[in-house]
């Protein structure tokens, strides 16, 4: 079930495709195989527990982390609301412990295949490597400490990821950076694992080079295939984005932000996507707010997909030199977006000229009639399914 | 002063030669008209700004007896000048209309010829031609001062021609 | 008895005044404009639904014609936001051509719109001033590239021709006079009493007003806030150079005259420098890519071109042709304002205002 939804999400994704960074996918790989890793010490742990009697109540607690760490992944390229979530906690919470440590294969493998085919190649990788973390018993964990254990299974998947993130194409990037996106917390907390992580990395490729490192590290680093490009950094306008879009689901409402990324080849621009009936309020605080201030409306898009129409607005922060890209979608035939010509006065004809061109209406706009075409024209020419009804004059 | 006709002599003949010319009226009306139109500021697009570098003291079309009015009332040509949208278009067979006879249309650049580079558009009437008749075509985009000029000149030399040879001179 | 009626007045879209097919309906209280409501798409010519089936070589032509006073301006940001959104690199010499060609284009438009103006309000004879000077400008760019006014000059990665022999001297020769005919037309005309009855204190304006309604160029400069793309969001080799932007303090007409001016001042002082440091060798185009596809996306890349912010939005599917290009056009968010300005006003001033905003209707309509 998850796994259509995550197709469903990259089907719709690949139409809208816009960029993201890599980095984020690769955080959100290596964290995903973080919590993979302390998902197999967990079972590491449960199966050396279940061979005491008395190891229940730890194997309980054990369990329970287990199953929060495999459901957040679950809830996040889900991209639902929580609702998502407890679902899955509830049905793994009673069941019994052999039978819970096989589902949450299940579901990892499950999620893995949804996710690109590189992150497979790098379970498996992060597999081999795990069982031989877990053969070697806890030397290998407590050894090194557990970023870098965590780090050797996230160094095959990294260069992995960073080499399919560069391969594949922007099509599948922004998939999983989006699905973090909905959750900034752990946005932040990726993030910093992530640095953590690539500082760890940088020390341990330095041992491997040296030929000092575990053989786990060195097996890790070779399985992976030598020296790939290092993820990229996290984008500079990430923390404006997050702000932004927390900003927007405190003051507005939990489900307005729909989607939330950063166009790099913008120069980096933090772009939302808004629920349609929340864009009202939204825009208001885009331009009312202190901190956002965007009283500057640069540009009014109406673009025609064939699936949906989207408006496109550009507000701007005249003080401190910063904007946003904020879109909202509305469905093709009755396409209805509320106006934004209360809040910014440059609006109004900008969306005169996308009623007249895409027959968008705009609810609680002053004027709204035809302006380029002729007062009695049929139709609306700049959709993709026009056909002018006197083509040859 | 007697006037005899009959005895003149050759160096009257040839003095009167020099100054007498005949003609019909109709080649001396061709003649007034053909040396001083006065076009209607018509411009549309971007051939507007070439005619009025046209009119302006590089190019000089007033030489020409050219001087452009703005009242369609009182002017002889109209120099159409740019795209003509579907939506301009019954105002240009408007501002035709209401210009008086003789009156004659230059087509300028290639989208009052023929819809130009925007002839796949919606919105855009392929050619003057289809709303009012069209007495010279001049191509370019936009077409040079100096062709606009060359077109002039070809009107000026229509209108005399139609008057030597008795044409009519607005074709309906 | 005495009985006042409204009059419904159609400035109508043939008009000497109007700069270009432009029509505003005016309700007339004796000389007093009540309302005016501005009606265009008199030449809406539907270049944006053209263009999705162009490939971006094709749509430069395009981009000529929509403000055709300014056309360099105009290929720029569409290859600019091509470029940007491929990641090309532009050559040096190549981005000084295109740099020096804007350069003089913005003082060819501002010549025309100071002619223009002038025209309006009634003075006629800086009308051929300017255009004389204008047919130097014009007459190096048909030297360049053939063509006076819609170019086809830029290409996605570098310029189309190179500078011939001895156009960069004759082009120095030309900054030159220009410093001088600046002169004369100051003195010709800004200190005139009769204009600046008609211009001082007419469609004013203040600041916020116009970072509501998006002005942008002179328009938002005159109003005090320091905003030109140039300097704050430097495009091209804009970083490299040294110039002012003028920036008015009353938000009238009469101001916004004067930034314009001296926006012709401070291109000619680009001009030097960048004619100075123009490299003597060098590629005119980059490394592009046979077949231009830019990669799926989205992009807004704006520069300054002389009537304010022009913007360029493309929504890419990875093909040769746009799958949505829209233009953000300066004139047509400009001319917002103008029924605001306009009601209360007497009727003499409707052509100052409607000039001062500095419209080509190309670009309204598009």
């Amino acid at each position: 079930m998850s796994e259509e939804n995550k197709r469903e999400d990259e089907n719709t994704i690949e139409n809208k495709s816009p960029e993201a960074p890599a980095p984020a996918e690769a955080a959100a790989a290596e964290a995903a195989d973080q919590q993979e890793a302390d998902a197999a010490k967990e079972q590491a742990n449960e199966e050396k527990q279940q061979e005491q009697a008395a190891a229940e109540p730890v194997a309980d607690s054990a369990q329970t982390e287990a199953e929060d760490v495999a459901a957040k992944p679950e809830a996040q390229p889900a991209e639902a609301p929580a609702a998502a979530a407890p679902p899955t906690v509830e049905d793994a919470a009673p069941a019994p412990a052999p039978e819970r440590r096989k589902e949450t294969d299940e579901e990892k493998a499950a999620r893995r295949k949804a996710t690109l085919e590189a992150r497979e190649a790098a379970k498996v990788a992060a597999a081999l490597a795990a069982a031989e973390a877990a053969k070697g018993g806890a030397s290998a964990g407590a050894a090194s400490a557990q970023p870098v254990a965590g780090d050797t299974q996230a160094t095959p998947a990294a260069p992995a990821s960073a080499a399919s993130a560069a391969g594949e194409g922007d099509a599948f990037a922004p998939a999983p950076e989006r699905r973090k996106e909905t959750d900034e917390e752990k946005a932040a907390r990726r993030k910093a694992a992530l640095e953590a992580r690539e500082a760890a990395k940088a020390a341990a490729a330095q041992a491997a080079a040296q030929g000092g490192a575990p053989a786990t590290a060195a097996g890790g680093d070779g399985s992976a295939g030598g020296d790939a490009p290092p993820p990229k950094p996290p984008s500079p306008s990430q923390p404006r984005l997050d702000r932004v879009a927390a900003m927007l689901r405190e003051l507005v409402a939990e489900d307005a932000v729909e989607e939330a990324y950063i166009n790099e080849a913008n120069d980096h621009l933090p772009t939302l996507v808004i629920k349609n009936d929340r864009w009202e309020q939204a825009a208001r605080l885009f331009c009312d707010h202190a901190e956002l201030g965007c009283k500057y409306l640069r540009n009014v898009s109406g673009v025609d997909y064939e699936t949906h129409m989207e408006v496109v607005y550009y507000p701007w922060n005249m003080n401190a030199r910063e904007g946003y890209c904020v879109k909202v979608r509305t469905d093709r035939d009755n396409p209805s977006v509320a106006s934004a010509t209360p809040i910014w006065e440059t609006a109004n004809w900008n969306e005169r000229e996308i009623y007249d061109l895409l027959g968008v209406d705009f609810p609680g706009h002053p004027d709204l009639r035809r302006i380029m075409m002729p007062d009695d024209w049929v139709g609306h020419p700049l959709r993709k399914d026009y056909v002018p009804l006197d083509p040859e004059v | 002063m007697e006037l005899d006709l009959a005895n003149v002599s050759p160096e009257d003949r040839k003095e009167v030669e020099r100054n007498v010319f005949f003609g019909t009226i109709e080649q001396l009306k061709g003649w007034a008209r053909s040396n001083s139109l006065w076009p209607l500021t018509f411009g549309l697009a971007c051939c507007a700004i070439e005619m009025m570098a046209a009119g302006g003291a590089h190019y000089d079309l007033d030489r020409f007896g050219v001087m452009f009015r703005t009242s369609p009332r009182q002017a002889d040509v109209m120099i159409v000048s740019g795209t003509v949208t579907k939506k301009m278009a019954p105002l240009l067979k408007r501002l035709y209309d209401q210009m008086p006879e003789p009156k004659w249309v230059i087509a300028m650049g290639s989208c009052a010829t023929a819809g130009g580079p925007y002839v796949k558009s919606y919105s855009v009437v392929k050619g003057v031609d289809q709303i009012v008749p069209v007495d010279v075509y001049i191509p370019g985009c936009p077409p040079n001062p100096a062709a606009l000029i060359y077109g002039i000149n070809k009107l000026q030399a229509k209108i005399r021609y139609e008057a030597k040879t008795g044409k009519q001179v607005t074709s309906r | 008895m005495i009985r006042t009626e409204e009059l419904l007045l159609n400035v109508g879209p043939q008009h000497p005044s109007t700069h270009g097919v432009f029509r505003i309906i005016v309700k007339l209280d004796g000389e007093i404009i009540t309302e005016a409501t501005p009606v265009m798409g008199y030449l809406h010519r539907g270049t944006e639904k053209l263009a999705e089936d162009l490939n971006f070589t094709q749509i430069v032509p395009y981009t000529d014609r929509m403000d055709y006073v300014s056309a360099m301006t105009n290929n720029y940001v569409l290859c600019h936001a091509v470029e940007k959104m491929m990641g090309l690199e532009i050559p040096e010499r190549a981005e000084f051509m295109r740099l020096i060609v804007m350069e003089l284009q913005r003082v060819a438009s501002h010549l025309v719109w100071w002619g223009t103006y002038l025209l309006d309000i009634g003075a006629l004879s800086p009308f051929l001033y300017a255009f004389s000077d204008r047919e130097r400008v014009l007459g190096l760019f048909n030297e360049l590239c053939g063509a006076r006014l819609t170019y086809n000059y830029m290409r996605v990665g570098g310029v189309k021709w190179d500078a011939p022999e001895g156009w960069i001297d004759r082009v120095k020769t030309f900054v030159k006079d220009m410093y001088f005919r600046l002169d004369e037309y100051h003195n010709l005309v800004s200190g005139n009493e009769i204009f600046l009855s008609r211009v001082k204190g007419i469609g004013q304006y203040d600041a916020e007003t116009a970072i509501s309604y998006g002005l942008s160029g002179a328009n938002l400069r005159c109003t005090g806030v320091q905003w030109d793309l140039r300097k704050a969001e430097p495009y091209s080799l804009y970083d490299r150079f040294k110039f002012d932007v003028p920036v008015g303090k009353n938000g009238d007409c009469y101001d916004r005259y004067l930034i314009r001016i001296a926006e012709i001042e401070q291109s000619l002082r680009i001009l030097e420098q960048a004619l100075e440091q123009f490299p003597g060798e060098g590629d005119t185009m980059g490394k592009v890519p046979r077949a231009i596809r830019p990669p799926a996306g989205e992009i807004y890349v704006r520069i300054e071109s002389p009537r304010g912010e022009i913007g360029c939005h493309i929504v890419s599917k990875g093909k040769a042709e746009p799958y949505r290009l829209k233009f953000r056009r300066p004139s047509f968010v400009n001319l917002q304002i103008l029924p605001k300005l306009l009601v209360g006003e007497s009727m003499t001033n409707l052509v100052t205002i409607l000039g001062g905003i500095d419209i080509v209707l190309g670009e309204v309509d598009c």
